[in-house]
This record gives structure tokens, C-alpha cells and sequence, in this order.
């Protein structure tokens, strides 16, 4: 593992870290930020860069977009009157999340063997990409489409009703 | 390193009261997921087959919709119940 990787992941957890501890939620959505870019540069330095970029443009571009949105449109609420910023039983949440990733770092622990597996580096191209779309996987190109578009005139029902419900 | 962030999300997703934060530990969660596939599919024998990157793509395309849906019913429970605090939503009748 080079140090770039080291020095990624180290950006990326910090990031999660601030994103989940900080208590203005705006500052929550900036870290989210910077764990998406360096969730993104990561991919690049796995050689996925189809998938890096396609996270900048999905997550940087959107998904921040959309946070920062649901953010400001929820802003009246936001200071909560009593016991900060975490919910009433964030204790079995943390001991759950903890759980978790014990089991999850003995797995991997255990598991240690064959892995880094260095093969030449994967000359991948947009056009292979293209090509595995349209031929391999063209059921399933299909059917994220369909739940792209259900989920957005989904999304615009659910924020109508309630807009005809306040006339 | 993706079981730290996958433990972090999950921390996010149970312990905030915001209905926001919840959503960003959910996105933090699904990032995870989706280092392991690529990561994976990169130290595998067959990287050329696509497979994980593949998987990986149409990962992030449903979480876009995902976190879409979500954000959307967020701002609509807010109108509705002016509040985006977790431990007050204790009712499902309007």
C-alpha cells in the first residue's frame, strides 16, 4: 500500500469522522464533501476512472447539492432545544456500530490471505465500459432507468401533496 | 479501512437525532460498499471482466436515487411536522 492510498484514506475517514461528529449541519455536509472527493481519488488510484469520475459528478455534484438543499429548506428546526446533537439512544447505536466493525475487522483480519493479488494494471476505457452496457449488462442499464425515473417523480409527488395540502 | 468508514456511517445512521445526518451515515455507508467493489474488483484475477466496477456504477447510481427520495420525503415530514428531529417523529397519523 503506497502512501497516496495511506494518505487518502486518512482524508476520507477524517472527513466521515467530522461529517458525523460536527454539530452545525453544514459543516456536516462539507465534510460529506470531502469524504466523497476522497472516496472519488481513491477510485482513480484503484485505476477505476470511469467510477471516480462518475462519483465527482453523482456525489460532489449532486448528492452534496441536494444535502446542502435539505439543509437550508429544514433550517428553522435545526438547533435542538435539549441533550445536543445525538438522539436518545445513541449509546446502542454506538455499541451496534462498534459490534459491527469488530466483526467486520476480524473478518478481515482472518481472511488475510491471497489478497493483494497485483495483477498489470487494467487498461480500462470508456468505450469498454460502453460496450459492456449496451451488450452484458443492458437488463440491468434498463432497469436503473426505470428506478431513476420512478424515484424522481416519486420525489416530486411526495413534495406536491403536501404543497396542494397547504392551499 | 472500508470497515471503518461502513462503523462510522452506521455510528451516524443510529446516533443523530437530525433526519439529515441520518441520511449522510447512510451515504457514508453505501461509499463503503462501494470502495470494497472497486477495491476488490482492482486485486482480483479477471479485472478486465468489469464486474465490480460495473457493480460499483450501478451502486452509485441507485444511491443517487436513493439519497433523492430520501431528502425529498425529508423536506416533506418537515413541512408536515416542522420538525426534522428524529425523537419528536413518534406518530404515524397525520
Amino acid at each position: 500500500m503506497s502512501f497516496v492510498f495511506w494518505f487518502l484514506a486518512a482524508i476520507a475517514v477524517a472527513g466521515a469522522l467530522a461529517a458525523v461528529l460536527l454539530k452545525n449541519l453544514v459543516h456536516c455536509a462539507l465534510a460529506l464533501t470531502v469524504v466523497f472527493t476522497g472516496l472519488a481519488l481513491l477510485f482513480l488510484q484503484l485505476d477505476a476512472q470511469f467510477a471516480g469520475f462518475a462519483q465527482i459528478l453523482v456525489y460532489v455534484g449532486a448528492v452534496a447539492i441536494l444535502v446542502v438543499f435539505a439543509i437550508l429548506l429544514t433550517r428553522s428546526s435545526e438547533t435542538p432545544k435539549d441533550g445536543g446533537v445525538f438522539s436518545r439512544t445513541w449509546m446502542a447505536g454506538l455499541v451496534i456500530a462498534a459490534a459491527v466493525f469488530a466483526v467486520l475487522g476480524w473478518a478481515v483480519l482472518q481472511s488475510e490471505a491471497g489478497l493483494p493479488h497485483e495483477t498489470a494494471v487494467p487498461n480500462v476505457t470508456v468505450q469498454q465500459i460502453g460496450n459492456a452496457l449496451m451488450g452484458r449488462y443492458v437488463l440491468p442499464l434498463e432497469i436503473v432507468a426505470l428506478l431513476l425515473t420512478a424515484a424522481m417523480v416519486g420525489a416530486v409527488i411526495v413534495a406536491m401533496h403536501e404543497m396542494g395540502d397547504a392551499k | 479501512m472500508a470497515a471503518l468508514l461502513f462503523a462510522i456511517g452506521l455510528a451516524g445512521a443510529l446516533t443523530r437525532r437530525n433526519a439529515i445526518l441520518v441520511l449522510i451515515g447512510i451515504e457514508l455507508m453505501l461509499n463503503a460498499a462501494n470502495l470494497n467493489l472497486i477495491a476488490f474488483w482492482r486485486y482480483m484475477p479477471h479485472p478486465e471482466a468489469l464486474t465490480g466496477m460495473m457493480f460499483a456504477i450501478f451502486s452509485i447510481a441507485v444511491a443517487a436515487a436513493e439519497a433523492a427520495v430520501g431528502l425529498g420525503l425529508v423536506i416533506s415530514i418537515h413541512r408536515h411536522a416542522k420538525t426534522a428531529d428524529l425523537d419528536e417523529m413518534n406518530r404515524m397519523k397525520g
